[in-house]
């Protein structure tokens, strides 16, 4: 027989051992439902992402490339990591720092035609900052991002 | 000149803190009462000769000194004055240097506030800081030194403070933050000291016990400011993001929670000691590993630090050390800790455990879920992001079990409760709860919604709940008055923090599932319905600001062709560097707040801006203050002041007298 406190004492580790086997378990399913993977522009024009996945992307914005609507907040631009373009289309107010030249992160899905349709579109606080992903998408590309990094100046 | 006497004053205070991480702690381990009495005095000079730091550096902003390269970085002669002294913690050198300073301001209250102390606990614990101290100053010394200076010729200008920091919300969040980060160095300096003697007991847990509510009630002012600044700065009418940078306040603020639960088990029933002393560990944790995710720049989010590897493996370190060396020293010292009472499989202990895990929980799965990414990049090479609904999968159970118990515990008894008692005190609080939870969002709404429901539900319960608890309390006094005042500080201010969850409750649910928003793009003499509220688009003029020019929009919000508020949003240039920013317009409320965001100015004349209503957002921030001030005045209860007078009246206290060789497991406890 054991004695009482030492059976409290097992009571407790064993609540606290069952709460925690429940938490890790929901924590890792919920973690495998929510991981959004990142692709560099080549990445997607390779054929590696499948159409209709939630995924993020991230890369600089082409000069010359964005078009906005007149009648609606519907935008069109193109990003690119410098060796190959994605076109990306998007609804809705881009961020302060949205400029041609400038890095930027984009959440959505590729359609049917190839195009990717941003649901949101991240551009960072300081423009000296790039974003990792966008370093990494830019060096993987073979492009040195410290040659892309002041492009935002006021005389763009 | 002066920012060299800056520098060589840092280098005093290198010195004097390493004095401080080695007199007291060596003068406490061979009973040397004189270096264990250098701990209060070295502990003024360190914070004097940081606070010297500070001052020049501040100087050298107001003075527009561009010769040093920090101001050049962060500020501009243009910049209003306020800008000019917070620029200082606008980015990596500076803000550290007043992470440093609060922590020398957190060990000179140490020295100040520990006059009841025995004198080797507190000359450990000032020596643990010391040593915390002096690693930080070396990291600044050898990686970010605030003081360097531009050469050969500095700019004539400086680059200008980042606009979105140019708001009040900076000047509040950054210093109250680390505040209240850096206060958990000092529970943590209290776990450490008592593991070094081998003494924990109650009054290990009664003298951390301010420290710690004091350290969280600010850490949770400093996290709520960060929202509402983040709320009304960013624009995306979000009040949290799950952003990497956030997480970890948040990581060490349910440690932290968790914390101040546990401590009052360990102080009232001496069980829960090593997992107390745990919580301490990983709650210090949390706020370095908050340190290493901000500045090492490995991961995205919105506070961009200019970022440098070098100082993310330096802080690893300090991490490794520090937390290493507790969790090594706790797996020595565990052994020895023995819990004193047993409790009941239905009692107040249990309830406490319970919050324990629940808030442990939370703080791992937010840590898993900020960390994933760093992982899964070491391991495979890919970038991934883990998505808001992640955390929010997690978070919104937990929270309702959390909240649930929140209504038991304080209701229930040490050592042991009965069912039939609990069912007798909350049966009726309970049956209430779901009435009122079904009724209220029927009558205000006029249809059935599960999310208000449950959340109204679960704040009337710990509403109710505290009531009657009051009821309970004050039942056998001669009068109700008589009886709410011979209740304690300590009381109140848990029942305090408790109706802040209650609040902060209704504003996130009602806020998550209520708010609506729509995009949209107006001509002069457009409008747009949201919610019940007509947002006419009015015009715009041209304004110039200080230090910027500014296009401003007028909103004329009516509802039912009543007029409600004018908003004027803006969308800024800053004149130093060009950088646009855009500042939201909200007219707030305590039932909704009104809120416009402007996006652009297309070429013929039109504004693309965002509109928001959203209903009880303000009651996240009053849950704050409330919980904040809970813990505030809990710190404040009669007990632990009472113990200092006593103290004092004895001279030296017996408890804290010569024992040589302190590392031994003193026996037979003083209180």
């Amino acid at each position: 027989m054991m004695k009482p406190h030492r059976r409290k004492r097992l009571g407790a580790i064993l609540f606290v051992a069952f709460g925690l086997s429940v938490a890790v378990t929901l924590t890792l399913f919920a973690l495998s439902q929510n991981i959004n993977m990142f692709y560099s522009p080549t990445q997607v024009a390779n054929g590696e992402v499948e159409s209709g996945t939630l995924f993020r992307i991230g890369g600089m914005v082409k000069d010359g490339s964005v078009e906005q609507q007149q009648d609606s907040l519907a935008v069109n631009f193109v990003t690119t990591d410098f060796v190959h373009d994605v076109a990306i289309e998007y609804e809705g107010i881009l961020p302060d720092l949205f400029r041609e030249g400038q890095g930027i992160v984009a959440e959505g899905r590729l359609d049917a035609l190839g195009v990717f349709q941003a649901s949101r579109v991240l551009a960072k606080h300081d423009e000296n900052y790039m974003s990792p992903e966008v370093r990494a998408a830019l060096e993987q590309a073979g492009a040195n991002p410290e040659n892309h990094q002041f492009r935002a100046t006021p005389e763009d | 000149m002066i920012p060299e006497l800056g520098q060589f004053s840092l280098i005093l205070a290198f010195c004097l803190s390493i004095l401080l991480g080695v007199m007291p702690l060596a003068g406490a381990a061979t009973g040397n009462r004189l270096w264990m009495n250098m701990g209060r005095p070295l502990s003024a000079g360190l914070f004097v000769f940081l606070g010297i730091c500070l001052v020049i550096l501040a100087h050298a902003f107001v003075t527009d000194d561009f010769s040093v390269r920090i101001v050049a970085a962060q500020s501009n002669s243009l910049l209003p004055m306020q800008y000019k002294v917070t620029a200082l913690w606008g980015g990596h050198e500076g803000s550290f240097l007043l992470w440093t300073f609060m922590l020398a301001g957190w060990i000179l209250a140490v020295g100040i506030f520990s006059k009841s102390m025995p004198r080797e606990f507190v000359a450990r614990v000032l020596g643990v800081l010391g040593l915390l101290c002096a690693s930080y100053i070396l990291f600044m010394l050898a990686t970010s030194n605030p003081f360097d200076r531009m050469v050969p010729v500095p700019p004539a200008d400086g680059a200008d403070l980042n606009s979105a920091l140019q708001d009040i919300g900076f000047i509040l969040h950054p210093p109250t933050l680390y505040m209240g980060y850096v206060g958990f160095s000092v529970v943590f300096a209290f776990a450490i000291a008592a593991l070094l003697s081998g003494r924990l007991d109650a009054a290990w847990a009664r003298w951390s016990r301010p420290w710690a509510n004091v350290s969280w009630a600010i850490l949770t002012i400093g996290i709520a400011l960060g929202s509402w600044w983040a709320y009304y700065e960013l624009g995306w009418g979000g009040w949290w993001a799950w952003d990497p940078v956030e997480n970890p306040p948040l990581i060490t603020w349910l440690c932290g929670a968790a914390l101040i639960h546990s401590l009052a088990v360990t102080e009232k029933r001496r069980v829960f000691k090593s997992w107390t002393v745990l919580l301490a560990i990983l709650a210090f944790a949390g706020s370095l590993l908050g340190t290493f995710i901000t500045r090492s720049g490995l991961l995205t989010s919105v506070h961009a630090f200019a970022s440098d590897p070098s100082r993310g493996i330096f802080i690893l370190a300090i991490l490794g050390v520090f937390v290493g060396g507790a969790l090594l020293l706790y797996a020595i010292r565990a052994p020895l800790i023995k819990s004193e009472f047993g409790f009941g499989s239905l009692s107040r202990e249990i309830f406490l455990l319970a919050n324990n895990v629940i808030l442990v929980v939370a703080a791992a799965s937010v840590f898993l879920g900020t960390l994933f990414p760093m992982l899964y990049q070491a391991l495979t090479g890919d970038l991934i992001s883990i998505g808001p609904p992640y955390f929010n999968i997690i978070f919104v159970p937990l929270m309702i079990l959390l909240v649930i118990l929140l209504g038991i515990g304080p209701i229930s008894r040490w050592k042991k409760t009965s069912g039939a008692y609990l069912q007798r005190q909350l049966g009726k609080v309970a049956a209430a709860s779901v009435l009122l939870g079904v009724a209220l969002p029927l009558i205000v709404l006029l249809n059935i919604s599960i999310p208000a429901t449950i959340a109204v539900a679960l704040a009337i319960w710990i509403v109710l709940g505290i009531g009657r608890d009051l009821a309970a309390k004050t039942a056998n006094k001669p009068s109700r008055w008589q009886g709410l005042r011979s209740l304690t500080y300590g009381y109140y201010g848990m029942q305090g923090a408790h109706f802040g969850v209650a609040v902060m409750l209704i504003g996130v649910a009602l806020t998550s599932y209520f708010s609506s928003e729509r995009s949209v793009l107006l001509q002069a003499g457009d409008s747009v319905q949201l919610g019940g509220y007509e947002f006419q688009f009015a015009g715009s003029e041209r304004i110039a600001g200080p230090n910027y020019n500014a296009d401003r929009a007028t909103v004329l919000v009516t509802r039912d062709d009543e007029a409600v508020a004018d908003l004027y949003p803006e969308l800024r240039v800053y004149l130093a560097n060009g950088a646009p920013s855009t500042e939201m317009a909200i007219d707030p409320s305590l039932l909704r707040d009104l809120f416009v965001t402007p996006g652009e100015i297309r070429a013929n004349g039109a504004w693309t801006m965002t509109v928001y209503v959203k209903p009880f957002v303000r009651w996240i921030w009053l849950g704050a203050i409330f919980m904040a001030l809970g813990a505030t005045i809990a710190a404040a209860d009669r007990r632990y002041r009472k113990l200092a007078r006593v103290r004092d009246h004895a001279h030296e206290p017996a408890v804290g007298d010569m024992k040589p060789g302190g590392l031994q497991p003193a026996s037979g406890d003083g209180t």
